[in-house]
């Protein structure tokens, strides 16, 4: 149980510079706001049901298994994508792939850091903001806070994180993030009229 | 736009997250080596294209990325239900007369 004190922490880069994609980029609406988050460690995560509860452990947060959820501890975040697939978010600069590595149980665990890249949608208008490219119900019934979900926005495919009631992060492919922020920011001044 | 049932996502999802994979239940020949070219041209290339009800395979590519099975009537467009891929074709449809 002690095991989530031993996470490890994400390899300090001695000489290679790190230049997140669209880094500092922000846009203020009147009722949202978007703006690139910092750089995070991420996991693509794929396992069988058996594997599960030895990897919630390792990871030191819960797997959901229930369609469309996520849980979270410790600036840790475990998003269900389908029945045997996860995404992991380390927001605290712990090392999340490393804490997998040590799991003998049948996973296959993908560092995928860089590919992504976050974006916060904030405000009043956040789900109006997102709902201009994403066909989904972004209703608090249909998708409440912590509801997580693989979806699309226009033409790029991303993964939807309600953080709160009009809190949203969204994660796309790095070469998606232009168009991805730049379709969201012009929603954002959409939404304020 | 239509709302498409995701067997695992167990909920209706926008059309958008999802992509046709062709007729479903058709079985791959055990021994391909020893298909003759008709058989093989009826397994590989013939479709059924009826109008009417049709199995489907769907997959909900920009959701779980699930492939799943769907009976969907080529007339209207309505799916009239979808089920896990593996599970065997529905002996009876919802709604369909008896
Ligand atoms: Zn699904």
């Amino acid at each position: 149980m002690a095991k989530a004190a031993a996470k490890t922490k994400a390899a300090a880069s001695a000489s290679v510079e790190r230049r997140p994609a669209l880094a500092g980029r922000t846009l203020s609406a009147p009722g949202v706001k978007v703006e690139i988050l910092p750089p995070a460690e991420r996991v693509s995560l794929r396992a069988p049901q058996a594997s599960v509860a030895a990897l919630s452990k390792a990871l030191g947060v819960t797997l959901p298994v229930k369609p469309k959820s996520s849980a979270a501890k410790d600036g840790r975040t475990a998003l269900w994508l389908g029945p045997d697939e996860w995404m992991i978010i380390d927001e605290a600069g712990n090392d999340p792939l490393a804490d997998c590595a040590k799991v003998t149980a049948l996973h296959s665990a993908v560092g995928i850091s860089h590919r992504n890249v976050g974006i916060s949608v904030a405000g009043p208008a956040a789900a109006v903001t997102v709902n201009s490219g994403c066909p989904q119900d972004l209703s608090l019934e249909a998708f409440p806070v912590g509801a997580a979900s693989r979806t699309i926005l226009g033409k790029s495919e991303i993964v939807l994180l309600r953080i709160a009631a009009d809190v949203f992060r969204v994660e796309c492919w790095r070469s998606f993030s232009d168009y991805v922020f730049t379709l969201l920011s012009e929603a954002a001044s959409d939404a304020a009229n | 736009m239509l709302l498409i049932r995701c067997p695992y996502c167990e909920e209706e999802r926008p059309e958008l997250e999802f992509r046709n994979a062709g007729e479903a239940h058709i079985a791959r020949p055990t021994n391909i080596a020893a298909e003759t070219d008709d058989d093989f041209e009826k397994f590989f290339f013939i479709r059924a294209n009826p109008k009417g009800v049709i199995y489907e395979r769907w997959r909900h590519i920009h959701g779980c990325a699930r492939f799943f099975n769907a009976v969907r009537d080529t007339v209207t467009d309505k799916f009239v239900m979808t089920y896990k891929a593996g599970e065997p074709k529905p002996a009876k449809l919802p709604g369909a007369a008896k």
